[in-house]
């Protein structure tokens, strides 16, 4: 009992899950039409674009590092894509990878910069939420471009009743980074390189290489995300994502990953998105003024790291 | 000083020499950390089964000999020979390859990760499910190995599931032992295990060392103690400032002597 209690303490995204069925909890007694079919659709309509974006995020905090460009990638990816598309004829499939060949581009380049010259991430990502963003809003050269008009999106974001389909490519995102992250010998690179790395070069990994991975991974993820909300609106837009970055670090860290690296897990980061998901809806269907979001955010991470030191020192303490 | 010094040195003629048989030997290393001349042109040499004591003052080179020959730092100069073959050590996991084992000064562990997956960092044991190195690990091997580790080392009221960072320091370097017992070596470097060990757990450690040599496998062992050492090394090697001063075989020298030279 006494065991099976620590295990459970020891747990990163335990107190982020207990939030969550509170926030839920005070909701729907709130807001009775808040556990209605209509809103749990309206949730989980919006759930996988800040999601997958959050995994990315969420990743890369394990093994050490920070990313804040990925909310200006999520625009100047899918910009690219529909430019190409749309300005230069390019086929779909070619625009997608060009696409996704720039947000690997842009992961690499985080990625190389901070390893090289050792410095923190955060300045490099920094800078290049400043650059990417500009990127984004010169490429679109001041208006929107056309989206081709016959596109079909079903893809990524048909309407399937309870949910769209980028609901299971969030799934299989997760799923396939679940098992990568928990249960896979690069996933326990990930976290050795997050949490001494000095061990794990000593151990020899290649350390490098693996946070190479996974800024490339966020960078990816966050171009991906980008598409998909793209393809929703059927527009580029070179404002999209602004203020992403904040978020998605946000979430990761209320579901339990340290700023220090080296811990955290993929439940804690689902658990993290759909915290923030339920409150920005639920302040709706409450009644509340919804400028009270970011307040709720703010607070919220920081009462999951307080409770998260605490229960951890907790859990430590238990035999 | 420096004449003290200099007065204490054994003739270089009088160092022991390696044989053919040697596991490793290196000659005339270099190393350098900015101006700082970490090691100049050492020979150094460890024979199978042999046991080397490694000692000299804080700042000697001794650690920055081990983690050439660990493949944690290059050399600026020289060349390594292991098992006669001429060696580029230019990673870890070179070193691991040829069957060097190291037990660095600080645990190299990842404390927020179990005991289970700290003993196998870099070297999980994989499932059939694995494509190109990556793969799902095999979990029930590495407990099982892992349970068995901690059963040799006296840990067995631990889970192979704690994490590292519950184990008190002494419980942590026999982590880090018990995992390059598991990983049998041709050659252990240990870099003061005994640092943070109990006299208990230190008699422990000084037992296990000796038995390797009964299996062949030489080792490398660095102390600030001589009395630690002394009684289970074959050879004591001596550093100050960057330079080899001593090497000799026991038999050759007492405790008090090598006190003088290394103070
Ligand atoms: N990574 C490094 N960067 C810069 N200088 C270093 C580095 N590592 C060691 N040195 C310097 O090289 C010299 C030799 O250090 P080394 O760690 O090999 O000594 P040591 O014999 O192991 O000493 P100790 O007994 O204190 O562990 C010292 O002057 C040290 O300051
Ligand atoms: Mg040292």
């Amino acid at each position: 009992m006494q065991s099976i209690l620590k295990t459970l303490l020891s747990r990163p995204e335990i107190s982020a899950l207990v939030m969550l069925v509170v926030v839920v909890a005070g909701f729907s007694f709130m807001a009775p039409q808040f556990a209605s079919y209509g809103n749990t659709r309206v949730l989980l309509f919006s759930l996988p674009e800040l999601g997958i974006v959050v995994l990315g995020v969420g990743i890369l905090m394990i093994v050490g590092e920070f990313d804040l460009s990925v909310g200006s990638v999520f625009a100047l990816v899918p910009m690219l894509m529909v430019i190409a598309m749309g300005r230069w004829g390019v086929p779909p499939i070619v625009a997608m990878l060009m696409g996704f060949a720039l947000a690997l581009a842009v992961g690499y380049i985080n990625g190389w910069i901070t390893l090289t010259f050792n410095i923190p991430s955060f300045v490099t990502t920094l800078g290049m939420l400043f650059m990417a963003r500009s990127l984004a809003t010169v490429l679109s050269g001041g208006f929107p471009p056309p989206f081709p008009a016959n596109l079909s999106t079903d893809l990524f974001v048909a309407d399937l009743g309870l949910f769209r389909s980028s609901m299971l490519w969030f799934a299989g995102f997760a799923l396939i980074l679940g098992i990568v992250l928990h249960f896979s010998n690069l996933g326990n690179w990930i976290f050795a390189t997050g949490g001494q790395s000095q061990a794990a070069a000593d151990m020899g990994i290649d350390t490098r290489k693996v946070k190479l991975f996974c800024f490339m991974l966020c960078s990816f993820l966050a171009g991906f995300a980008g598409m998909i909300t793209t393809l929703r609106l059927r527009s580029a837009l070179p404002a999209l994502g602004e203020g992403l970055e904040l978020q998605a670090i946000a979430a990761a860290v209320i579901g339990g990953a340290a700023l220090t690296g080296g811990i955290g897990s993929l439940v804690g980061m689902l658990v993290g998105t759909t915290l923030i998901r339920v409150i920005d809806n639920g302040l709706v269907m409450a009644r509340i003024d919804a400028n009270w979001f970011r307040f709720a955010i703010g607070a919220l991470t920081i009462v999951a790291v307080i409770l998260n030191t605490w229960v951890r020192a907790r859990a430590r303490r238990m035999k | 000083m420096t004449a003290r010094l200099e007065e204490h040195f054994q003739a270089t003629e009088t160092f022991v020499r390696p044989t053919a048989e040697a596991l490793v030997r290196c000659e005339g290393l270099e190393k350098w950390y900015g101006s700082v001349h970490a090691l100049a042109e050492v020979d150094f040499h460890a024979e199978p089964g042999e046991i080397v004591g490694l000692v000299g003052d804080n700042g000697a080179g001794k650690s920055t000999l081990i983690k050439i020959l660990s493949g944690a730092h290059p050399a600026d100069g020289g060349r390594i020979f292991f098992e006669g073959r001429e060696v580029r050590l230019d990673s870890p996991k070179a070193a691991m390859g040829l069957g060097i084992e190291t037990i660095y000064q600080y645990t190299a562990m990842v404390p927020a990760m179990s005991i289970a997956r700290n003993m196998f960092i870099g070297r999980e044991p994989l499932t059939r499910f694995t494509i190109g190195g990556i793969g799902l690990m095999d979990r029930r091997t590495m407990v099982e190995h892992a349970t068995r580790s901690l059963t040799n080392i006296d840990l067995t009221e631990r889970s192979p599931d704690t994490t590292v960072e519950e184990l008190s320091g002494g419980q942590r370097q026999a982590v880090a032992i018990a995992r390059a017992m598991y990983f049998k070596s041709k050659l252990l470097i240990l870099d003061e295990p005994t640092n943070h060990l109990s006299v208990k757990e230190t008699n422990k450690v000084l037992d296990y060392v000796a038995s390797l040599k009964e299996q062949g496998i030489g080792s490398i062992f660095i102390s600030h103690n001589l009395h630690h050492i002394f009684p289970i090394s074959d050879r004591i090697v001596a550093m100050a400032r960057g330079r080899k001063i001593a090497d000799i075989k026991k038999s050759d020298t007492t405790i008090d002597d090598l006190t003088d030279l290394i103070v």
